[in-house]
């Protein structure tokens, strides 16, 4: 460790770690290597790219520093505190592998530092400032480790996966949504026929998306009625519990509970908002749905802004966890095989975030830390943007069967129709189920049975047919630094 | 119509072999094995009635076809479901659902609208079997 400083101080004016000016937070106590993270800490693991000669553990002690107690000189008012406690310490610094000038650098924050229940104070101390800082040219936020005691302050999911699938009636298989197309532009009525044509024809949810509030070619209480009209349709038509996330996305709070309150009065099991609303705003509309029994879907619209660069911003597995903690029943978390980002390890990993109790670090699915739950619900992640039946063998194998697999394009634009589009993937996903439960190897077997399948079925040999061979082959932005050694 | 709860109601009725083929799937994971039947298929109607107690640490799946086909002899035009549950903790739920008899005839549902104020419609969904008493709903 040098003693250089980051802003051109040099080290013969600092007297002691008190005296009056500006020292490296390094000896302000925010890096300590011999530091032994407690278990009630909140740690995280921090991608550091610092400017060219700021030493990576100064450049990692000020991300410690400025996320907690630190300014950037000394204050004698730290004396009256019990500043050890306070401060941030990062307590390890490696460099990431193959890439050069990046170091991941770990971090543990005292539990005292957060108010309890708070996404809102948690996000503004360890995102809030530091990552404008200048002797950094990038910082991304990778993983955080929330103890169990920090965990108990939140309410989580309103209902969770094992609760919605009792009050859906609707077990051992994935369940099947559809965003209504085209996103923007139906009238109310149209929009209703897609609704019920898609849940008539074997779909258990269709969905407003993200940008569909209240416009003014479809107001918002339009869009419920008729919306509510398809879904009780679908129920007389099916027998089955079938749902409609009513997006009440708005302006205010106050519009947003306005509208929640006539889904759940016109009988909606379901409500949705987008995470541009903010996180004390979906904490609100969490308490909301677990006090008047709505399911709560959130879509992550905006996320990639922040989440898709490798060197900059915070991973998408942070705001899973923090979408657990504030509380969803659902989260979009990636397809793999769809039409946006994501490497397959890294959605396994966000998806065993939002699912498991109890979730091992796997640095190979980016998960660098090992996080208990604290019985907080598990959310089921939903997997939404290109995908189709013929994809089914793959969803299934990395998806697993704990999710809300949304076939929007592949629903609305089979050629024999919406129904037909839905009785397509219904019969598809239900023939992998049955394939694996007898023992098939989805991966290997899942197109054959689907076939199989397709032959008692002109709609899943139409989807076969007009979308078998679609792919979105790309390379993913962010992907594990580890590179997973081949097993014999 | 056809009601299509369960997680097999878009495919052809499941065979024998095929029914025994998810039993195993079942006990190779330690579930809990439970055949129910009814003849109120509401939605949520949850509550169907027991064939015998949830049939635990079965080694084979004959057994339970066995009392499938028992339930279906005694029930020829009820719907009867086999359930799999798993004790495991965080689940502690049903973790496989699929009907293996549903009657001949499936008469479907009446939906109710009851127009009130603002636009608004009280929507009730209505089985056109429940009409008559528990037993006589499917014909013999």
């Amino acid at each position: 460790m040098t003693a250089q400083m980051i802003d051109g101080h040099t080290a013969d004016r600092i007297q002691s770690r008190w005296g009056p000016g500006v020292i490296p937070y390094a000896q302000m106590g925010y890096w300590n290597p011999d530091y032994e993270p407690k278990d009630t800490d909140i740690l995280a693991a921090f991608r550091v790219t610092p400017q060219p000669g700021v030493p990576p553990e100064e450049a990692a002690a000020a991300v410690a520093g400025e996320s907690s107690t630190a300014t950037w000189t000394v204050v004698w008012t730290d004396r009256l505190t019990t500043y050890d406690r306070y401060q941030a310490k990062c307590f390890r610094v490696d460099p990431v592998p193959g890439s050069d000038g990046q170091y991941m650098a770990y971090i543990a924050y005292d539990i005292d530092l957060f108010e309890e229940g708070s996404i809102a104070n948690m996000t503004s101390s360890i995102i809030g400032n530091v990552f404008g800082f200048k002797a950094l040219r990038a910082l991304r936020l990778e993983d955080i480790r929330i103890p169990p005691g920090y965990a108990k302050t939140f309410q989580g999911p309103p209902h969770g996966i094992v609760m919605e699938r009792e009050y859906l009636n609707k077990f051992g298989r994935p369940l099947l949504g559809a965003t209504v197309k085209p996103k923007l532009g139906l009238s109310a009525r149209n929009y209703g026929r897609v609704v019920f044509e898609a849940l008539r024809g074997g779909l258990d949810f269709t969905k407003d998306d993200e940008n569909i509030n209240s416009q003014p070619f479809m107001r918002w209480r339009d869009r419920f009625l008729f919306a509510m009209e398809g879904v009780e349709r679908a129920q007389a038509s099916t027998g089955e519990v079938k749902g409609h996330y009513m997006n009440v996305t708005a302006a205010t709070m106050e519009e947003m509970y306005e509208r929640a309150e006539l889904a759940r009065d016109i009988g909606s099991v379901v409500v949705m908002v987008d995470l541009t609303v903010g996180y004390t705003a979906i904490a609100s509309m969490s308490r909301w749905a677990r006090r008047n029994g709505v399911l709560l879907h959130l879509h992550r619209a905006g996320h990639s802004t922040f989440t898709r660069q490798k060197n900059h911003g915070v991973s998408f597995r942070v705001v899973a966890k923090w979408c657990r903690l504030m509380g969803v029943d659902h989260l979009h978390a990636g397809t793999v095989v769809g039409k946006l980002e994501g490497d397959p390890n890294m959605v396994q990993g966000y998806y065993d975030t939002l699912r498991l109790g109890h979730v091992d670090a796997n640095p190979i699915q980016g998960l660098l830390f090992e996080q208990d739950w604290a019985s907080l619900a598990g959310v089921m992640p939903v997997a939404s943007g290109g995908i189709h039946a013929a994809q089914m063998p793959q969803l299934l194998h990395y998806l697993g069967e704990d999710t809300i697999l949304q076939f929007g394009g592949g629903t609305i634009g089979h050629p024999m129709g919406i129904a037909a589009g839905a009785a397509a993937n219904r019969i598809a996903v239900e023939a992998m189920i049955k394939a694996r439960n007898e023992g098939r190897n989805v991966l290997e077997e899942g197109p054959e049975a689907l076939r199989q399948a397709a032959r008692r079925s002109p709609e899943l040999q139409m989807a076969l047919d007009t979308w078998g061979e679609i792919s979105f082959n790309y390379e993913s932005t962010d992907t594990a630094d580890v590179i997973p050694t081949p097993s014999m | 119509m056809r009601i299509t709860q369960g997680a097999f109601s878009y495919l052809p009725d499941l065979t024998e072999a095929e029914i025994g083929l998810q039993v195993q799937y079942a006990i190779d994971n330690g579930w809990a094995i439970a055949v129910e039947l009814t003849d109120d298929p509401h939605p949520r109607n949850t509550y169907w009635e027991m064939w015998g107690l949830p049939m635990f640490e079965i080694s084979s799946p004959s057994a339970v076809l066995h009392e499938i086909d028992r339930c279906r002899q005694a029930f020829p035009s009820h719907y009867v479901r086999v359930s799999a549950y798993d004790a495991s903790y965080g689940r502690q739920t049903t973790a496989l659902s699929f009907l293996v008899q549903r009657p001949e005839k499936e008469p479907g549902f009446r939906l109710d609208r009851q127009e009130r104020s603002d636009r608004r419609i009280g929507y009730q969904l209505h089985a056109y079997a429940a009409d008559r008493p528990h037993g006589e709903r499917y014909g013999a």
